[in-house]
């Protein structure tokens, strides 16, 4: 009989797995990728302190220690619905139906993606696309790229690209438009951009950003923003241009782009071509939640969060009997949040389990302490507001969940 | 497009086993454990199929199985998502083709 089934074997589900495997539990990991790590396998980049985060040896370690407590982990599987049935959870996957009292849906994020004329030509992918192709295939995505987009994961993974020796010959903002949003407003990007400034772009974005971030003076900053761009790493940041249409017959040729106003409005008879043979969109993430939500699970819509979000406790529990989650599905944020979500999570499945008391509650307890100290601590934000995105969702789940008692908190279905 | 042999941090590419396969009737290698889509972009390979009704191109888009893009035919079998799916020995791929719409020709000679 299997305890736990885990979908996602990414930093959160690992950790979650190994949580519960380390209380006993019997373990089933699947994942739809072709190995263990989630998202996890592309991030490389240099923390404050100056070591490497390498997100290859992070996952390996991680499935080092779940393959050491006995863990089943299956790759290459995809599950396509969830639904509970009197005690047991049902996970329809592409190898079967498989069973167990209890589910951690830990599926991660995916891309907001932008779509602008010519954006299906081959050449064009998501800035997530790249990094796979670039750290985990090991294969160039292409000789001269643009990327569309400026947001923190932009700049994450232009510096893999860099590091890999792709060139990446400027960056553009998207066309002001409603499917764009605020990625296509200037002063909006450079705001979001002001809360990396620490770990800094580039020297004058670093020198700016204390003044950058009174309101006025950032209008003042858009207005008379370089023509040419700030350089990031060498690669020119364009807030005043944005991509009107990605070109080319068979595959990407190059891109159209417009000069624009300090709003974001295009500068009529200032289209230009620049040339690339890969262009990547970066449109930022949202929690991938599809699953949680074909389950019944109740949903609420947090911005700063990255969007819909399961309802869920700060133990990861949602409000259905059995199931649980953890990682970006709750929200934006690291590789580091996740596993420390994951970790949470595969302890209150073992305390749900009936696992000893004072051992589990003590680790549940410093689990839970553990992700809002990783949180004050991350050098970055993928939203700045995280911390009030997480308390809407405390508050919400205090005000319908928490008459009960904890131990009976979860509504049963099915 | 060229493999990335050598990188600062993750150390060079161990020499992998060459796998042969076939993409619309022409052989290419892949390296063991590499997906349809790693192996025919290190092939200089982009167009993974056309749309089924309008004829344009398209190729991998998200790589991680999200967005249905790169799908292709793969020993007969169709709509297989070649970001997820690991080249194996002799594995025969087709690109996605362009479906017959006989409504639309009827509409369009009108």
């Amino acid at each position: 009989m299997r305890d736990v089934i885990v979908i996602g074997a990414g930093p959160a589900g690992l950790a979650g797995a190994i949580a519960s495997a380390s209380f006993g539990l019997k373990v089933t990991v699947i994942d739809e990728f072709i190995k263990p790590g989630g998202r996890l396998i592309g991030q490389l980049h240099q923390e404050p302190s100056g070591e490497w985060w390498n997100g290859i040896k992070e996952s390996e370690r991680l499935h080092q220690e779940a393959k050491t407590l006995s863990v089943d982990i299956r790759c290459g599987v995809s599950v396509y619905n969830l639904e509970k049935d009197d005690d047991l959870w049902n996970v329809h996957t592409s190898i079967g139906t498989l069973t167990a009292p209890y589910v951690l849906v830990a599926t991660g994020a995916a891309e907001y993606p932008i779509p602008l004329p010519g954006w299906t030509l081959p050449g064009v992918m998501s800035i997530g696309a790249a990094q796979v192709m670039t750290n985990v295939h090991r294969v160039e995505v292409g000789k001269k790229g643009i990327i569309i987009g400026a947001n923190i994961l932009a700049f994450a993974i232009l510096n893999e690209l860099q590091l890999a020796g792709i060139h990446v010959d400027r960056i553009v903002l998207p066309e002001k438009n409603p499917l764009s949003g605020k990625a296509g407003e200037p002063e909006e990007v450079m705001k979001s951009l002001l809360n990396a400034a620490h770990l800094a772009p580039s020297p004058l974005l670093r020198m700016g950003s204390r003044f950058m971030k009174n309101g006025s003076f950032r209008k003042i900053g858009m207005k008379f923003y370089p023509k040419n761009g700030v350089k990031v790493n060498g690669t020119p940041l364009l807030l005043r241009k944005a991509a009107i249409e990605i070109i080319g017959t068979e595959q990407v040729e190059g891109v159209r782009v417009a000069d624009t106003d300090e709003n974001g409005n295009i500068i009529p008879g200032s289209e230009k071509i620049y040339e690339a043979d890969f262009v990547c969109i970066a449109g930022g993430l949202y929690p991938l939640a599809e699953l949680v939500a074909v389950s019944g699970c109740p949903f609420q819509y947090i911005p700063e969060l990255g969007g819909h979000v399961p309802h869920h406790s700060e133990m990861m529990e949602t409000p259905l009997e059995g199931l649980f989650v953890a990682g970006n599905i709750t929200g934006i944020e690291s590789g580091k949040i996740a596993m420390a979500q994951g970790t949470t999570a595969g302890y209150a499945i073992a305390k749900h389990a009936g696992k000893d008391g004072a051992a589990i509650d003590k680790q549940l307890q410093e689990a839970v302490q553990n992700v809002r100290s990783v949180r004050e601590q991350a050098a970055i934000q993928f939203n700045p507001e995280i911390d009030s995105g997480r308390r809407k969702m405390s508050e919400l789940w205090e005000s319908l969940y928490s008459k009960n008692t904890r131990e009976n908190s979860q509504i049963k279905i099915g | 497009m060229t493999r990335i042999i050598n990188h600062p941090i993750l150390g060079k590419l161990e020499d992998r086993k060459a796998v042969p396969f076939t993409f619309d009737g022409k052989t290419y290698e892949a390296f063991e454990n590499e997906t349809i889509a790693a192996a025919l972009l290190a092939n200089g390979i982009r167009k993974l199929r056309v749309h089924e009704d309008s004829g344009t191109p398209r190729g991998f888009y998200c790589n991680i199985g999200h967005c249905m893009e790169c799908r292709v035919t793969v020993n007969d079998h169709a709509n297989v998502r070649a970001c997820l799916t690991v080249v194996e020995k002799n594995m025969v791929i087709e690109s996605g083709k362009q479906h017959p719409n006989i409504v639309k020709r009827m509409v369009e000679q009108q």
